[in-house]
């Protein structure tokens, strides 16, 4: 017994614990299996700006949402399939006036379903009604740990003050609280004190997941890049955490690709694991799929099933398994650790979602994009771009300074 | 609200959380437990002993069955569920049945 549960396979290794036990393909030639997880983006409409937003950056419009029928039919294929957990994304999903309804969908087909959400449209109400209809798990998401920072990140005023009013709100609902923090080189300096927010809050878990640079945040990377200082004391900052809280709050940590040495396992492989449905049905290997031009995508309203789209779909085909690898993935030892990496980051810095991840040490390409976030992190380009669905809108003058703290927060984080 | 920081002992009454759920998987034909972000596959006696955590039982009742039903020592099968239990704590997959100390 001690092998397994109390062993080190099942629940220490992040969100891929016990997979090898589920991860049973029906033969040698298949990488993949049954998907255990899925992401729904409900909608992209949001009431935050954030500039690192991970939506695409051609945002779906309202009218071309799935509507509620159409959702609770997604809801039922996916138990059928095998799914075990959906999480409710977006977009803001509470922005959906039929959100409740979705989720006692899911409860009714056997789904653990996660609200992952900004938390500023929620009334206490809502999120009892969320609660009976049984939902398991509230993330909500901050962009600091006061004001000043984190409204002027989110382009939302009052924001902060509404998060943390619903961060308790959930926690009197009895209902489990994961406190997402996306991490960037204008807030890193709020880390300590976002992780005593955490404990405050009483929150279960903490994410303290550097931004990746994609769609939104690849526009905005030179005023969101962390410096390498920043990096390494972000690091000792969570390990130290880490330890001091064991059994209070547990901490996982998402480390920025461009300083790291091996690429992240992205999505636990393409088509392994998990899928995404976008706002209108797109079924896609990862939320920023669509931005890796040249690949096409079913939806869910064509005449497949979803289960059909997982295995014959060219897109999930295309780059599943090690077989489209080039070299240095090709013949590298660690292939089927990280199966190169991330797709659409390798698209979006080499131009060919083919390529070895330019995050891996391996990469031709390592050396360039390392000095690139050196140099972009030691700019002082702070202006956001905000996300939107106008393509975006650059941050004012008046916006920019409603964070006092920005000045101070340059020095402070390298002796904090 | 589920406590935390728990130490469990053989006076513990443990119980899964509301948000951790031990179901079987009829598609894969295994057991799961369902938490936030995770999806553990326990073993078979893991199952075992969390299907005896309802927040009645004691660890001491419960060692007490399975020493029974395996004919093991007592103590061996103590070591092993509470570093299980223990370890599942740790990670908020276990809540503990508190007496009201109000």
């Amino acid at each position: 017994m001690t092998d397994t549960l109390a062993g080190n396979k099942t629940a220490t290794a992040g969100p891929t614990d016990g997979l090898a036990v589920l991860e049973q393909t029906r033969s040698a030639a298949e990488t993949y299996g049954i998907p255990l997880a899925v992401l729904l983006e409900v909608t992209h409409r949001c009431p935050l700006q954030c500039p690192y937003c991970s939506n695409p950056v051609e945002l779906d419009r309202g009218s071309t949402e799935l509507t509620t029928e159409e959702w609770k039919k997604v809801l039922s294929e996916l138990a059928e399939l095998g799914v075990l957990q959906v999480h409710f994304s977006g977009g803001e999903p509470t922005a959906r006036k039929d959100i409740v309804e979705l989720v006692q969908h899911a409860s009714d087909v056997g789904l653990y379903s996660n609200l992952i959400t900004s938390a500023v449209l929620l009334t206490k109400d809502k999120l009892s009604a969320l609660a009976d209809a049984g939902l398991s798990h509230v993330q909500i998401s901050f962009q600091g740990n006061e004001p000043n920072v984190a409204d002027r990140v989110a382009g939302l005023k009052d924001a902060h003050k509404k998060k943390l009013e619903v961060a308790k709100w959930t926690r009197e609902l009895d209902m489990p609280l994961t406190v997402n923090a996306v991490m960037h080189r204008q807030n890193l300096h709020q880390l300590p004190d976002i992780i005593q927010m955490a404990v405050d809050l009483d929150a279960d878990r903490l994410e303290v997941a550097n931004v990746q640079y994609y769609g939104w945040a690849l526009k905005n990377r030179a005023a969101l890049m962390p410096t390498i200082e920043q990096i390494e004391e972000t690091s000792r900052i969570v390990e130290d955490a880490q330890v001091r809280l064991k059994g209070t709050l547990a901490i996982d940590y998402v480390v920025p690709d461009y300083y790291a040495l091996r690429p992240k396992k992205c999505m636990g492989g393409w088509g392994r694991q998990f899928f995404n449905i976008s706002p209108a049905g797109k079924v896609l290997p990862c939320h920023a799929a669509e931005s890796i031009t040249g690949l096409e995508f079913e939806s869910v309203r064509s005449n497949h099933s979803i289960a059909w789209i997982w295995q014959n779909s060219e897109a999930f085909n295309r780059y599943r398994g090690t077989g489209w690898m080039p070299e240095p993935c090709k013949s590298c030892e660690f292939r089927e650790d990280d199966f190169g990496g991330c797709r659409c980051q390798a698209f979006a810095l080499t131009g060919d979602a083919g390529n070895t991840d330019p995050a891996c040490a391996l990469s031709p390409r390592h050396e360039e994009i390392f000095k690139q976030a050196e140099q972009e992190s030691a700019g002082t380009q702070n202006r956001f771009l905000y996300r939107n669905f106008a393509g975006g809108t650059l941050e004012t003058d008046e916006e920019k300074s409603q964070d006092k703290s920005q000045d101070k927060s340059q020095d402070k984080s390298h002796g904090a | 609200m589920a406590s935390r920081n728990i130490s469990v002992s053989e006076t513990s009454r443990p119980k899964l959380p509301r948000h951790t759920k031990l179901k079987f998987d009829e598609t894969r034909q295994v057991w799961v437990i369902l938490a936030p972000e995770r999806v553990l596959a326990p073993d078979e006696i893991a199952v075992e002993v969390l299907q005896l955590c309802d927040g009645v039982r004691s660890v001491a009742d419960m060692v007490d069955q399975l020493a029974e039903k395996y004919a093991a020592p007592r103590e061996a099968i103590a070591t092993d569920v509470i570093t299980m239990l223990q370890d599942l704590a740790d990670k908020g997959f276990l809540t503990e049945a508190r007496e009201s100390t109000a």
